[in-house]
């Protein structure tokens, strides 16, 4: 905790009133990190010059000044928080530097039976591969793409937590409802060129876009 | 090593019940001892598919409730005595069946027969999922239409990831058993066709029941169809399924559509 203090003028009268005050509490400012608020001075003050000299003659470590304004001197005013003795300079050697990990893949979910109606394989992290096929009424929740390698019948939403370039694949397209970063297409609206085909389908400016594989 | 069979279905009235006591005859025709045991608490009707309803004394949740013992339980088939029938209880609902109990009863069973049958309830909740906890086969019975299809693949989720063997790790063991299969339907391209109901659902096929007069005549005298007119088209087709259910290879069938005489005349006369 630092302290404040806000000399007023005429300064000589404030200098020694802080004086006073400092034997009849000896040790208040004892090791307290002092900030001096310049608000109430002018650069015409009297003795402004070397307030802070006198202040720090006191026995009181200033830390820092505020409210400066145009007042001479008192910028710049750093000073160290404790003390103020010349620190020992310690040579740092250069650590034996870790060989960097090689870059970790990101991991994928690997589902190798079939999904089920009523069952829904949430995995936010990244990709999920279907061995099997993905049964109307399931659902498969992607935060990165899907690939399905059986029918997809239910739902697939890829990119669930805003990751447009996420896409969905499947062997044989007859799903219920498609997704990527929340743009959704249902069945309804789906083209007939593309049921029951091998469907790769991606984000095109927030359109689905579904194309038979090639 | 007595196996526990789940005859399953997630829709309802697709021929679960039926279909558990012709399977259930079928097996013990061959002389395993049989247990059919109805899982539908509160809907019951294994009891009168199996022609037994006028000699129910304790049920289900009076064994799981330990009201009484298993073997007081326990009705014997008066055609063969090997077929023994679990009756569910219609008084009380889906909740009387409790894990702990369902588990033990089902354990007891596995000790006294070969094969345990266990008819499920409808939907996927308390019910069937007791039903199919313990099952190391499941059967799941399928109409070839969408809505059933579709029923039937989410049960066949469950089965993969609800029931015990799951849970360990292994798989309970399914067959498709598609029932009330109309030829006349298929051809006129009304109805899923096999193949398409195969592709997605992605599990092996036990048998295709066509659509019959026989099923329902069957029910209604309370006898499985497999006894009432073992030469009839669907006990036939049920009868073939056992067989595959055992492990033997049968060639599957397409039931075709038949036409009389007088139809076929009939028909050429118009054309």
């Amino acid at each position: 905790m630092a302290f404040v203090i806000t000399p007023e003028p005429p300064l000589a009268a404030w200098l020694i009133a802080l004086k006073a005050q400092m034997t009849r509490a000896p040790g208040f400012f004892d090791g307290r990190p002092v900030i001096v608020d310049f608000s109430q001075l002018s650069p015409g003050s009297e003795g402004v010059s070397t307030l802070l000299t006198d202040i720090e003659a006191l026995g009181i470590s200033v830390i820092d000044v505020e409210n400066i304004g145009e007042i001479p001197g008192a910028d710049p005013w750093k000073r160290p928080l404790v003390g103020g003795r010349p620190g020992a300079v310690v040579e740092i050697k250069p650590r034996e530097v870790a060989k960097p990990e090689p870059p970790q893949p990101m991991p994928g979910l690997i589902v190798e039976d079939h999904v089920r109606s009523g069952q829904s394989v949430l995995f936010p992290k990244g990709d999920v591969t279907v061995l099997g096929s993905v049964s109307s009424g399931a659902e498969i929740l992607a935060g990165g793409s899907i690939h399905i390698y059986g029918t997809l019948r239910g739902r697939a939403l890829a990119g669930a937590q805003g990751f447009g370039r996420a896409r969905i694949f499947c062997r044989k397209l007859e799903a219920e409802l498609v997704s990527i970063d929340g743009f959704y297409q249902t069945a309804e609206d789906m083209s007939p060129d593309v049921r029951g085909t091998a469907a790769h389908i991606w984000l095109a400016a927030g359109r689905i876009m579904i194309a038979p594989q090639k | 090593m007595a196996k526990v069979i789940v005859v399953t279905s997630g829709k309802g009235g697709v021929g679960k019940t039926t279909s558990t006591a012709a399977i259930g005859a079928a097996l013990a025709q061959s002389g395993d001892k049989v247990v059919v045991v109805d899982f539908d608490v509160g809907l019951r009707n294994l009891d009168l598919v199996m022609g037994a309803e006028r000699r129910v004394v304790f049920d289900l949740i009076n064994v799981i409730q330990g009201d009484a013992k298993l073997h007081q339980a326990l009705i014997r088939d008066k055609r063969l005595e090997n077929l023994s029938i679990l009756p569910a209880s219609q008084t009380r609902d889906k909740d009387a069946l409790t894990s702990d109990g369902v588990a033990k009863v089902i354990a007891e069973l596995r000790e006294k027969f070969d094969w345990v049958l266990c008819d499920s309830p409808a939907g996927i909740e308390r019910g069937p999922a007791m039903a199919m906890h313990h099952a190391d086969i499941a059967i799941v019975v399928t109409n070839p239409e969408v809505s059933s299809v579709r029923d039937s693949d989410r049960i066949i989720g469950l089965l993969d990831s609800k029931t015990e063997r799951a849970m360990r790790g292994e798989r309970v063991e399914k067959h498709l058993l598609v029932t009330r299969y109309d030829p006349a339907r298929a051809a006129r391209g009304d109805m899923l066709k096999v193949e398409d109901v195969l592709e997605i659902l992605s599990i092996p096929l036990l048998g295709i029941i066509p659509e019959s007069q026989e099923v329902l005549k069957a029910s209604n005298v309370g006898v499985p169809v497999t006894l009432n007119n073992p030469e009839t088209a669907p006990a036939r087709a049920y009868q073939d399924a056992v067989r595959r259910l055992r492990g033997e290879t049968v060639p599957m069938v397409i039931p075709q559509e038949r036409k009389t005489l007088v139809e076929r005349l009939f028909g050429r006369r118009v054309a």
